[in-house]
């Protein structure tokens, strides 16, 4: 939780409280109310208007934020979760399935964390093994098959750390993925909702277009992760998350995503059915420019977008010092 | 290095020589033997005692795989910037490109192997570890589709402790981006040989170290995905012995064919010429 919400939440009861004793007791508290509803605009105003980087980390990691499921909900009608890689077993971390998005069919895929701790045990808190991606690859292949666009949401702290993921090739599976993504024939949407978690993030969001939430983050290693190799000390977290340049904004600027999609104040878990709207409208209209392309325009297209990420200089001196 | 200061931990008995000077002596860190460095350097940087292959810089792998005269590099001017300005990056490449004289962490160009033309990579991990950022992966993506332009077979290889933390998101990119040049010198109908060697691990392993038509790797080296201390501490226990070693991934499916530092050259040579239509290579 971030710094002050607690309060914030605090008083948010209290004027509920006296709202509801005002009407039982039919006496007037308006003057009471409102200065105190005042105090929770200041304090809204306050914590919301500036959040730091890692403000925005324990905002995208916030449990009651709307997972991958409920956006599906939202959205989609129709929808069918689809199981298993066909190898070794289903991962319940990914969740793929097919949908109908303004009655077209659309494959849909995402990261599902829990929404309470056991939910998120179930869930391995979001963490795939290789058999979810997969499973997410094999629902994607059939997507360019059948000529559905796919829209993929990102939130996860990372591909899983474990035996069993290693024993069974996470490396190739992510590779896999990223070199395979790239041939898709089909528009490919990518939402990053929450986490976008490294290349456990990546495996999945390899798109055509990319939009971010606001309070999403996206890097190539957690802040405590970072804190605790850079400066022996994963207590300094805040600090890495200030350095790694993941939010919404820095993302933009580097050119790696194409859109910041607004949360309502105080995080999209506040208004989760407004935060569906907005972003339903975002993809009618992402779509609707992509469905018009042919397929080989849209991995020309795909093929220059990430092709010219990342920052170098080509010092022009030293060649000619090579070459003679 | 790394290497030597990981011994200390895990060595038993033996007689113990601490403090081994640098550039004069090195001491293997799987048998403890100590080997004169110069000598170590003409045996291939391989421990004759127990068969251990040390660290390789990248220009002495480059002379052991390469054809003498034949190698011509691409991209070198390609240097790293600091674009997110972090604390201590400019300085640390700064040192590491006095120390190591190399611009990056990763060599490429064409070059002959026993009169064969192939694209050729060679990661550097005596550069801040082999770590993959902006120029990595330019490089590394550069290679590939002017070996695909040139129809050239493509060997990488690879010595990374993975993604370069300092680049962040512009770091995790070149993943994909590799990842999708690959996809087109696949479908473009050439061979990639992809040689993993010690340690290969996070979003090297994860793009393109993994993505080998041949994916062969030197024996006892280290790849995987996380790191063993990363999942020593989720799973809060020791890793077993031999996790995540070449034998270990051959073991599961991973690795084709794990080969000695000695025959690496004649290994590569005979994959290429039985891609090309039967050539015999003497």
């Amino acid at each position: 939780m971030v710094d002050g919400e607690k309060q914030l939440e605090h008083l948010e009861r209290k004027i509920k409280d006296l709202q509801a004793f005002a009407r039982e007791q039919e006496i007037n508290l308006n003057s009471e109310i409102r200065s105190l509803e005042e105090k929770a605009q200041a304090i809204r105003q306050e914590i919301y208007s500036n959040l730091s980087p890692w403000q925005r980390v324990k905002m995208a990691r916030n449990m009651k934020r709307p997972t991958t499921l409920d956006y599906i909900n939202m959205l989609c009608t129709d929808f069918m979760e689809m199981h298993g890689d066909r190898l070794f077993s289903d991962d319940p971390a990914i969740i793929g399935g097919i949908a109908r998005f303004e009655q077209e069919p659309v494959t849909v895929i995402g990261h599902q964390k829990g929404r309470s701790t056991r939910d998120n045990i179930a869930r391995n808190f979001g963490m795939p093994h290789p058999e979810g991606y997969r499973k997410a690859l094999r629902l994607m292949e059939q997507a360019d098959k059948f000529g559905r666009p796919i829209i993929s949401f990102i939130d996860t702290p990372g591909a899983y750390p474990g035996l069993g993921a290693e024993e069974r090739g996470q490396g190739e599976a992510i590779a896999r993925n990223l070199r395979d993504m790239s041939r898709l024939r089909v528009p490919m949407l990518v939402v990053v909702t929450g986490e976008g978690g490294s290349g456990g993030a990546l495996a999945l969001a390899c798109g055509d277009w990319t939009g971010m939430f606001e309070n999403a983050v996206y890097s190539v290693i957690s802040p405590e992760g970072c804190a605790s190799i850079l400066w022996k000390d994963p207590g300094k977290a805040p600090e890495a998350a200030e350095s790694l340049k993941l939010t919404a904004e820095d993302l933009k600027k580097a050119g790696v995503i194409d859109a910041i999609i607004d949360e309502p104040r105080g995080g999209c878990q506040q208004d989760p059915a407004a935060m569906g709207e907005k972003l339903r409208e975002q993809i009618k209209i992402v779509l609707s420019d992509l469905k018009q392309k042919d397929h080989s325009e849209l991995l020309q297209r795909r093929w220059e977008r990430i092709n010219r990420i990342g920052v170098w200089t080509e010092m022009e001196n030293k060649k000619q010092e090579i070459s003679q | 290095m790394g290497l030597f200061r990981k011994s200390r931990y895990s060595q038993v008995g033996t007689r113990e020589i601490k403090d081994v000077p640098k550039n004069i002596a090195s001491k293997c860190p799987a048998c403890k033997h100590v080997h004169i460095s110069r000598d170590l350097s003409q045996k291939m940087k391989v421990c004759d005692r127990c068969g251990h292959h040390f660290s390789l810089p990248a220009s002495q792998r480059l002379r052991q795989i390469i054809d003498h005269n034949t190698f011509q590099e691409w991209d070198g001017e390609l240097t790293s910037l600091d674009p997110l300005e972090f604390p201590g990056y400019a300085e640390k490449l700064d040192q590491v490109r006095e120390k190591s004289g190399l611009s990056e962490a990763v060599i490429t160009g064409r070059g002959e192997i026993e009169g064969q033309l192939v694209g050729i990579g060679i990661m550097a991990p005596e550069f801040m570890l082999g770590s993959m950022g902006s120029v990595v992966g330019e490089k590394i993506t550069r290679l590939i589709n002017r070996s695909r332009e040139q129809g050239l077979p493509l060997v990488i290889f690879s010595a990374s402790g993975g993604a370069r933390m300092q680049e962040s998101i512009y770091s995790l990119m070149q993943m994909a981006k590799t990842g999708a040049a690959l996809a087109r010198f696949a479908d473009a109908g050439l061979l990639y040989i992809s040689v993993l060697t010690h340690p290969t691990t996070g979003g090297v392993t994860a793009s393109f170290a993994m993505l080998g038509d041949i994916n062969l790797a030197e024996p006892g080296s280290l790849i995987g995905f996380a790191g063993p201390r990363v999942i020593e501490q989720t799973i809060g226990q020791k890793l077993p012995e031999g996790f995540q070693r070449a034998e270990f991934l051959l073991e599961h499916g991973f690795i084709d064919r794990i080969v000695e530092r000695k025959e690496m050259k004649k290994e590569l040579a005979r994959i290429l010429a039985l891609h090309q239509g039967g050539e015999q290579v003497g």
